[in-house]
């Protein structure tokens, strides 16, 4: 299988980790990810804050890059899923935005190709039976909450989610990797996003109440698919909870015996190793 | 919380209803109150008004109190409150809406996150992709707060998480013309 691949800029800098082992596990499946050339920034929550027709023309103009493919754009990053998955959707549908769009980037954009998270793809593209066939040492005993923050699930009419309030991705993917998927009331709930800049004293609030939370529920380490929830997670914690927070691609390198994944860890700010050498994973 | 009262002699503006909803997309007169957005919203703990109350006081017309809110710049787009809402208003979008229209009045300008955004608009103006590293740097710059997250940058610095060096669009010519096309932000 070959997909167009968009990283997004997090991946290239506070999120390696997630690019290299989303590379390696998309790899150890056979999916071929082709990076779209000249990729801009999806513009964030920033650009939709400020300007709705820049936040509109930016993925826009990434859309219009993967169309000559003709293949499916997969993103590991949830804030990008989000902003070129909006896009496309808005493009599909109000002919008066996408002939503004196509005005900006002085472009036809033709016929748009389909977006997918990354965790869509594993889940529902390849499917849990192609990864369980893959796993050659289960997460036995590592009890996780599964975290999926906003921007993969709202609004559920441009994702296509039938459970926005509790979607189970994450939940499924886990259970077939052997981890123990604790359950939590606090999946979709937000971390703060960037206010662990802008204010932090908020951004430390959701946080430390989500970790809190996670203990509660039993789960030893939190489960992400999203760059600035992960980071936040381990930036903005209570200096006494030192929960580990996984991309879903780290436990799946991890159950897949990818002899990289040690690296990955290495990466983090909140070590997981000691966690994972007491469960004997690693 | 702040109730907002009839009473005190505020100033009405009776077109803001009608230009937000217009830009907004949104039909804000079908709001009856029920502070399902409120009970769900994450931020309404920290922001002077909860997300009802802001819209009640665009329904009312008070303008420069809701561009002047701190609310609309604690709203971290998160979506809970539209997902809820029984009367199908997305009111992330309309609190885009009143963010874009804050700036343009040349209000809330002090606030971190309106800079923060700002910073992070023209990094992409200038580079097409965001070095996380150099917006953090101009942004801690202009808040003065530049030692404190020192030892944080540095640990990421370490993990070579953050670099002065990144990637960027090689085609400059179709990156100006977005910006140029949609220009309606002053640079910051």
């Amino acid at each position: 299988m070959k997909v167009s691949f968009y990283p997004g800029c997090s991946l290239e800098s506070t999120a390696r980790e997630y690019s290299a082992s989303s590379r390696a596990v998309c790899e150890a499946l056979e999916v071929e990810l082709r990076e779209i050339k000249d990729w801009n920034c999806c513009g964030a929550t920033s650009v939709h804050s400020l300007n709705s027709a820049l936040a509109l023309a930016l993925p826009a103009r990434n859309l219009a890059l993967a169309r000559d493919e003709g293949r499916a754009v997969v993103t590991p990053c949830a804030a990008c899923y989000s902003r070129l998955r909006l896009a496309q959707h808005t493009l599909r549908r109000d002919k008066e935005k996408r002939r503004a769009a196509e005005e900006v980037l002085g472009l036809p954009l033709g016929r748009l190709v389909e977006v997918w998270s990354l965790l869509e793809l594993i889940t529902e593209q390849i499917g849990l039976d192609r990864v369980a066939g893959r796993v050659r040492q289960p997460l036995g005993g590592l009890k996780v909450a599964c975290y999926y923050g906003c921007l993969l699930v709202r609004p559920a009419k441009v994702t296509g989610i039938g459970r926005p309030e509790d979607p189970r991705w994450l939940d499924d993917l886990m259970s077939c990797l052997g981890a123990e998927v604790r359950p939590w009331s606090y999946k979709t709930d937000c971390c703060g996003a960037s206010h662990a800049i802008t204010n932090p004293d908020v951004a430390r609030g959701l946080v430390g109440r989500l970790l809190d939370m996670a203990g509660e529920a039993g789960a030893e380490a939190l489960v992400t698919a999203c760059p600035l929830c992960q980071t936040n997670f381990e930036t903005q914690r209570p200096r006494d909870n030192d929960r580990p927070t996984f991309y879903f691609t780290e436990l799946m390198g991890l159950a897949f015996g990818l002899p990289e994944t040690k690296n990955w860890l290495s990466k983090h700010l909140v070590d997981p190793v000691p966690l994972l050498v007491k469960l004997g994973l690693i | 919380m702040v109730v907002v009262s009839n009473r005190l002699p505020l100033e009405r503006d009776h077109r803001f209803l009608d230009e937000v909803r217009q830009r907004s997309g949104q039909a804000l007169e079908r709001c009856f109150q029920c502070q399902k957005c409120a009970s769900g919203c994450l931020l309404a703990d920290y922001a002077d008004y909860a997300p009802n109350q802001i819209l009640r006081m665009v329904q009312f017309g008070l303008r420069d109190k809701v561009l002047g809110s701190s609310a609309i710049w604690l709203c971290s787009s998160c979506q809970a409150c539209g997902a809820r809402c029984p009367n199908g208003i997305d009111l992330s979008a309309v609190m885009d809406c009143l963010k874009e229209m804050a700036v343009a009045a040349g209000i809330g300008n002090d606030e971190h996150a309106a800079l923060f955004h700002r910073l992070f608009l023209n990094e992409i103006a200038h580079r097409g992709r965001v070095n996380e590293a150099l917006v953090l740097a101009k942004y801690k710059l202009r808040t003065r707060e530049l030692l404190a997250d020192l030892p944080l940058g540095f640990s990421l610095f370490r993990k070579g998480k953050m670099s002065l060096f990144s990637s960027r669009v090689k085609d400059r010519e179709a990156l100006n013309r977005i910006f140029e096309r949609t220009a309606q932000c002053k640079p910051a």
